[in-house]
């Protein structure tokens, strides 16, 4: 087991937590807000496409693709700062 | 000749072994390509595709059998990042989403792209509330965590029940799936075609476990992506909507929109067709009102909680050497998906496209109708029943209300619109049935294993030694399929509504026990049975009820619009509120359970189950 100190822990866990809320947040707004709203969307013109068209056929994926791949290093950089990375003992 | 499947050799070949296959792969297309030139039959080249990509994963089933239970419940938890993301990937698209994505877009515009970004952004859950820390857990199933964490059998034998409900549920309908494509290909009737379906299924994962699939599953998602992109790019190409049409298809949408209104889309058939559907909806314009947009979001929100909570993609993620891994290969497996769900839309674009712009050569739409008639798509299509073309208002014109087609034929159609040649219909076929199989075989696994590994061994007879647990593991495969055969012979439900309703049942039972476990130390055994049993009871209730609104059940209007595709919104809030209240009405976890719970929150030291032995 790695050699934690109690606050250590929570606050690995606090900015742990606030990493996942921060996500959840803009996947909140990209799968829901932004569909909720498609109607007014549509009537911008994006490179042809309607822009709420869209953010259903690819903007929104296209967030989550990159937001994974962010996820992963932020989570990656609290684990490390914290010395609980699995290549860390 | 004994074969390596795990070690550092073999990893670091995958690259390479899986590049030959690819190569190969496509060298066999491009000899069907020619041999057609030189008169090979169509029929011939269908049998051929489906014969050779089903030997080879056949071939690589029987080559990766194995005895030991590490590799057969969890691959040896060797499975690199990336390789991981493809295995889920063609776990994950399934039948439907091959075949009858393209399609429902197609007929049901802007509405069926719920399904598309429900589909995709689930994972953002999967990454951020669980996979890692199911990994860390070290479990071998995901009733293997809700026992572990929350202990009991009880606890853990409602988790196998939710489990049971929701796969079952999914793998009649890939089943079917696989036993329409077989019938189709290889002209056998289709009550036949679902037990060939079956065989293969079982071929891939009888013999190794989840190391067996998840090496069929990486080469299925090869040849299911290869099949779904090539003739995307192909026909666009051909047609001159450029090289790469998925970030070209703005204007084609566009034009649609142009067109939509002089072509009179939105006027109802004369005659309605039986199982076949005309145009009416608008391709890319939204229903107006907060109804509509309520109705997409929560479909929406189905299918996404519904992936986080599906067993047999959260299985997938306990294959990996690290839970670093764990959270890596949740964004290869989003990315692999991504390519296909992203195609999906210019597909339907560019087949409608091809359709109603009368300055195309391939427009039917406002043609004369004997000229339509002859078409030989149009004429072999028809021919099973698939497709009509009547002249109902009798002007010798083909109007948009009066070509009917069945949706799911859309991305085997398409090329032939475009006179491609026989062979893409070949390829297509065989991605179908790969999508499939690989989502059959990940589902069917997932019961087997809980079965065996979680009631059979932890709860029947925790002395069973290895060769008998893993005996019945493999027993349990071969009745289980043949049960989920014998239902999908009776064709009780379409695909795609089987398909929603697993989504909604796991959901309903596993989301909030699942996360609540790792992010909610407070969460106790009691909590998490009725979280599990609440939320099961209350979706099936509402789920009996919207379908049967004349009956005994209470309800005699859906709430709120929540049909039976989203009976799941219904049973997860019971499922919280179940699951809270009672968790605050019993005592708190014991110090052993909370000190398990802080470690799961961390990444490094040994996994719970293997610190507990």
């Amino acid at each position: 087991m790695a050699q934690l100190s109690a606050e250590n822990r929570v606050e690995h866990w606090r900015q742990t937590r606030r990493l996942m809320i921060i996500h959840l947040t803009i996947w909140f707004i990209f799968s829901y807000v932004v569909h909720w709203f498609a109607v007014p969307l549509n009537n911008i013109s994006f490179f042809g496409w309607p822009l709420g068209y869209y953010m259903a056929a690819q903007g929104s994926l296209i967030v989550f693709v990159v937001q994974l791949f962010m996820f992963n290093r932020q989570q990656h950089a609290i684990d490390t700062r914290f010395g609980v990375a699995e290549d860390q003992n | 000749m004994g074969m390596q499947f795990e070690g550092k050799s073999f990893i670091d070949n995958l690259p390479k072994i899986y590049g030959v296959y690819t190569g190969g792969f496509l060298a066999f297309f491009a000899l069907m390509a020619v041999l057609e030139r030189f008169g090979l039959g169509a029929d011939t080249i269908g049998i051929l595709f489906i014969a050779f990509t089903i030997g080879i994963y056949a071939f690589i089933g029987i080559l990766s059998r194995t005895m030991a239970v590490e590799a057969y419940y969890v691959a040896g938890r060797s499975v690199p990042p990336v390789f991981n993301g493809m295995a889920t990937a063609a776990d994950w698209m399934s039948g439907a989403s091959f075949v009858a994505m393209a399609g429902g877009i197609f007929i049901a515009g802007h509405g069926y792209m719920a399904f598309i970004v429900g589909w995709t952004g689930g994972y953002i859950l999967v990454a951020t509330l669980m996979a890692p820390y199911l990994r860390k857990f070290g479990c071998y199933t995901v009733p293997d965590f809700i026992g572990t964490r929350y202990g009991g059998k009880f606890t853990r034998f409602c988790a196998i029940l939710v489990l049971v409900v929701a796969s079952f549920t999914y793998v009649t309908a890939q089943i079917t799936a696989t036993g329409t494509i077989a019938a189709r290909a290889l002209l056998i009737p289709f009550e036949v075609g679902v037990w060939f379906g079956l065989a293969g299924i079982l071929v891939c994962s009888m013999l190794g476990g989840m190391r067996a699939v998840t090496w069929t599953q990486v080469a299925q998602y090869i040849v299911l992506i290869v099949a779904y992109l090539i003739p995307i790019f192909w026909m666009s190409g051909v047609q001159g909507f450029g090289w790469f049409p998925q970030f070209q298809y703005g204007p084609a949408v566009e034009r649609i929109m142009e067109l939509e209104p002089l072509l009179g889309v939105g006027t109802a058939a004369l005659e309605p067709q039986r199982g076949l559907s005309v145009l009416t909806t608008l391709h890319a314009t939204p229903r107006e009102g907060a109804m509509a947009a309520w109705q997409f979001v929560t479909l929406v929100a189905c299918m996404m909680i519904g992936t986080a909570s599906l067993p047999h993609i959260l299985m997938r993620y306990f294959t990996t050497p690290t839970v670093r891994d764990a959270r890596n290969s949740v964004a290869w497996s989003l990315f692999f998906i991504f390519l296909l769900y992203f195609s999906a839309p210019a597909l339907a674009t560019f087949s409608k496209l091809q359709l109603l712009d009368p300055t195309l050569p391939t427009a039917i739409i406002g043609q004369p109708i004997e000229q339509v008639l002859a078409l030989d798509w149009v004429t072999r299509w028809s021919a099973i029943g698939l497709l009509a073309v009547i002249d109902q208002n009798g002007d010798g014109i083909l109007q948009i209300n009066e070509f009917f087609l069945n949706p799911d034929i859309i991305v085997l159609a398409t090329p032939e619109f475009a006179g491609l040649p026989y062979v893409i219909s070949g390829l297509v076929a065989a991605g179908g049935m790969a999508a499939a199989m690989s989502t059959a075989d990940g589902l069917l696994l997932a019961m087997a294993n809980a079965l065996s590994h979680d009631l059979y061994y932890k709860i029947i007879d925790p002395k069973a030694e290895t060769k008998k647990r893993l005996l019945t593991a493999r027993v349990l495969l071969l009745v289980i399929g043949a049960a989920g055969a014998l239902v999908a012979s009776l064709k009780l439900t379409g695909i795609l509504g089987a398909v929603a309703w697993a989504f909604c049942f796991a959901m309903s039972g596993l989301f909030f026990p699942l996360v609540l476990g790792v992010w909610w130390k407070r969460a106790n055994r009691q909590g998490a049975v009725a979280g599990m049993l609440g939320g099961l009871i209350v979706g099936w209730w509402y789920l009996l009820a919207v379908r049967n609104p004349d009956a005994w059940y209470g309800i005699a209007q859906p709430w709120l619009g929540l049909n039976d595709l989203r009976f799941g919104i219904v049973g997860i809030v019971a499922s919280l509120v179940a699951m809270v209240v009672v968790t605050l009405l019993t005592p708190a976890p014991d110090a052993e359970i909370q000190r398990m719970v802080d470690e799961v929150r961390i990444p490094s030291g040994q996994t719970i189950i293997g610190s507990m032995k």
